[in-house]
């Protein structure tokens, strides 16, 4: 049986605000398998945060999920009851967010936080939930643990603090951990050794993880599979090296091309030229349409449900069956090209 | 922890000499104290020897330590209106305001701080808005007028309370109390609601804007996504957060809770200190107010005092900055 931990079907989200109805997220799909990591990569207001949000079922008001489905071990959890989602929270589904200084509570000890999580989620007294504590405090590589759960967090440097958030993540052995730009806010240095440790820690538990970031180098080295998202829609999704090395749709061959490599063989960056349009104002047909430097007719009149292509899944109408020509034309045209102008496209 | 605190001490000490300085300097502001105490026909050589008797003689300084000495063991002088020591004139009004001063801040925070808290968990609800309106009055209403209303509605119209005085008191060695009978009990109400309500207002304010700013924080967004009860999150995690701030201004409140009960005292008759100033101001009885000087000035340093130790046992950072400077 390999049933996936997470599954996300035509996923939608919105938020009414008084101009009207703006869709955050607009038919989203993907699954995660046990023990695998997906990253979730794209530009700010891509849909990312609230994807993860949605899963965890935190969206805020005025946000709602307005339609499809999530799914948990094969369990339905969008549509619960506030109190069973808040019994799958931090039990079944953990989360590390952005902001390690922020993330803890300053007047709470480390330890006493953890030893709360656990007491809250697991039939154990509060001496195993400390016991556990100091495990887990030492399984994330905090130094001294048994000294250190008696700290409170402004005692602690902010690698060390996302260390905790990880083990608060963790605490309860959830299936699926997301998270939320984890490195972001961290040195670079830093940063390697807390997804090393992420990666460590759920491969051992077999945990599957949704990590979420818009530094590609953390999910070349992390992911297993990627999930490329533009403006509330999955653009690409596909293995990992797959996805660095040869992406097929547009837009992910923009963004790969924007890594820079230590080969450093290009003379510039490739750079996307336009920024992602906003919420309120998502073109028609294939949203990345005024972006894109191969668009034709269609890509401005309709909207691409994703396709198989060569294991990827991509929203393009490049690779429907049939465009062979169209593809080899586009793949001369280097992905920085200007777009193509709207009045050349219109039918 | 212990340094700090002796440096508050010795920070406060300095404030009490320079206080000190301030209530001595009134006596000498309103002219030669000899002739308050005698008549108009009282010979030069009789008066010049109170001088000498009253060490009125001696250089400023030397009068000033000798003030300082005194106020020490709580020897403030002869009232001039009363002709009694004012140290036992204050002591026995001192009990009342300070129990009614007490009270009012034990409403203030036990009715502000829920009703801070429902407010912000309960945003556009009726009974926020109800609170939020009242609460509005709370804020302008000036108290003798509340005072007026309280004592109209409750003695007058239902004669469920007694109007004014303080009932039947209690004495507890030299201290005088009116919480251990029924009538002293029941004389309390009307005066503390009408001391506090204003504190009470400004509690539930702060208590709700805090509250709101500390709910939109990451650690609670983090507290959620770790599935903690709604319980745990908004009156272990987001409450302990807004207590800070709270603990600051309700300090402060409480020192001019006492300093300010003139009102209320006068209003319901009360048989505090502010009575006794009131009367002091009129007749000019320099060593009542002098005193009364002295001692206000003595509870706002110790309660600010309270204040800074409490910040550090509520919020660790702070404990850790008091470590270090």
């Amino acid at each position: 049986m390999t049933q996936p931990v997470l599954s996300v079907r035509d996923l939608k989200v919105d938020f009414v605000t008084r101009r009207g109805t703006l869709k955050a997220l607009d038919g989203v799909s993907f699954d995660i398998a046990r023990g695998e990591v997906l990253g979730v990569v794209g530009e700010s207001g891509a849909g990312k945060s609230v994807t993860g949000a949605a899963v965890i079922g935190l969206i805020e008001p005025p946000g709602r999920i307005s339609g499809g489905e999530i799914l948990l071990g094969g369990q339905r959890i969008d549509d619960l009851p506030p109190a069973a989602m808040r019994r799958i929270r931090g039990r079944r589904i953990g989360m590390v967010f952005q902001d390690p200084l922020t993330s803890l509570n300053p007047l709470y000890r480390v330890g006493d936080q953890i030893v709360e999580t656990i007491l809250t989620h697991l039939p154990v007294g509060r001496a195993e939930a400390r016991r556990r504590a100091i495990d887990l405090l030492k399984e994330v590589g905090i130094p001294a643990a048994e000294r250190r759960i008696d700290g409170y967090p402004h005692e602690f440097s902010g690698g060390m603090r996302q260390r905790v958030v990880l083990a608060l993540a963790l605490c309860a052995e959830p299936e699926l951990v997301i998270a939320d730009e984890p490195t972001t806010a961290l040195d670079v240095s830093v940063q390697a050794q807390i997804i090393g440790l992420i990666k460590r820690l759920c491969a051992e538990r077999g945990t599957a993880v949704m990590l979420i970031t818009h530094d590609m180098g953390v999910i070349a080295e992390t992911a297993d599979r990627v999930a490329v998202m533009y403006a509330g829609r999955v653009a690409e999704i596909g293995p990992v090296r797959d996805v660095v090395k040869r992406p097929f749709h547009p837009y992910s061959r923009g963004l790969m091309g924007s890594i820079p490599t230590l080969e450093g063989t290009a003379d510039r960056l490739v750079q996307i030229p336009g920024s992602m349009p906003r919420l309120a104002a998502i073109p028609s047909g294939c949203a990345f349409h005024t972006r894109c430097p191969h668009a034709f007719a269609q890509c401005w009149l309709e909207r691409p449900e994703p396709m198989e292509h060569e294991g990827h899944r991509v929203a393009c109408f490049l690779y429907e069956p049939g465009m062979e020509s169209a593809r080899a034309r586009a793949d001369r045209i280097p992905a920085d090209s200007p777009p193509v102008p709207t009045e050349e496209a219109k039918p | 922890m212990l340094a700090f605190i002796l440096r508050r001490i010795a920070q406060s000490v300095v404030v009490l000499l320079t206080v000190g300085l301030i209530a001595f300097a009134l006596f000498r502001l309103v002219g030669d104290p000899i002739n308050q105490i005698v008549s108009l026909d009282t010979p030069q050589e009789q008066r010049l020897k109170i001088r000498a008797e009253l060490g009125l003689d001696d250089p400023v300084i030397v009068q000033f330590g000798r003030y300082l000495a005194r106020a020490a063991h709580f020897d403030f002088g002869i009232s001039y209106q009363f002709r009694q020591p004012v140290s036992t004139l204050i002591g026995e009004r001192m009990p009342a305001t300070l129990e009614l001063s007490l009270v009012a801040a034990l409403f203030s925070l036990v009715v502000g701080i829920p009703m801070g808290v429902y407010t912000a968990l309960r945003r556009g609800s009726a009974l926020s808005s109800a609170f939020m309106a009242l609460s509005l009055a709370g804020v302008s209403l000036p108290t003798f007028l509340i005072a007026i209303l309280l004592r109209y509605v409750f003695s007058v119209q239902l004669g469920w309370l007694p109007s004014f005085g303080r009932g039947a008191v209690v004495q507890l060695g030299f201290w005088s109390t009116g919480l251990l009978t029924p009538s002293g009990l029941k004389a309390i109400i009307l005066p503390s609601i009408t001391l506090g309500l204003f504190q009470m207002t400004l509690i539930m304010r702060l208590v709700r804007a805090e509250m709101l700013e500390v709910l939109r924080t990451d650690y609670i967004k983090f507290a959620r996504a770790r599935g903690l009860s709604d319980r745990a999150i908004h009156f272990g995690h987001a409450l302990k957060n807004t207590l800070v701030p709270v603990i600051t201004i309700a300090g402060l409140q409480l020192g001019s809770l006492i300093a300010f009960a003139l009102i209320t005292e006068y209003v319901f008759q009360w048989p505090g200190m502010g009575a006794l100033f009131l009367g002091a101001v009129q007749n000019v009885d320099i060593p009542i107010m002098a005193a009364y000087l002295m001692l206000i000035a003595f509870i706002f340093v110790m309660v600010n005092l309270v204040v800074d130790i409490l910040y550090a046992v509520v919020d660790p950072r702070l404990r850790a900055h008091f470590q270090t400077a």
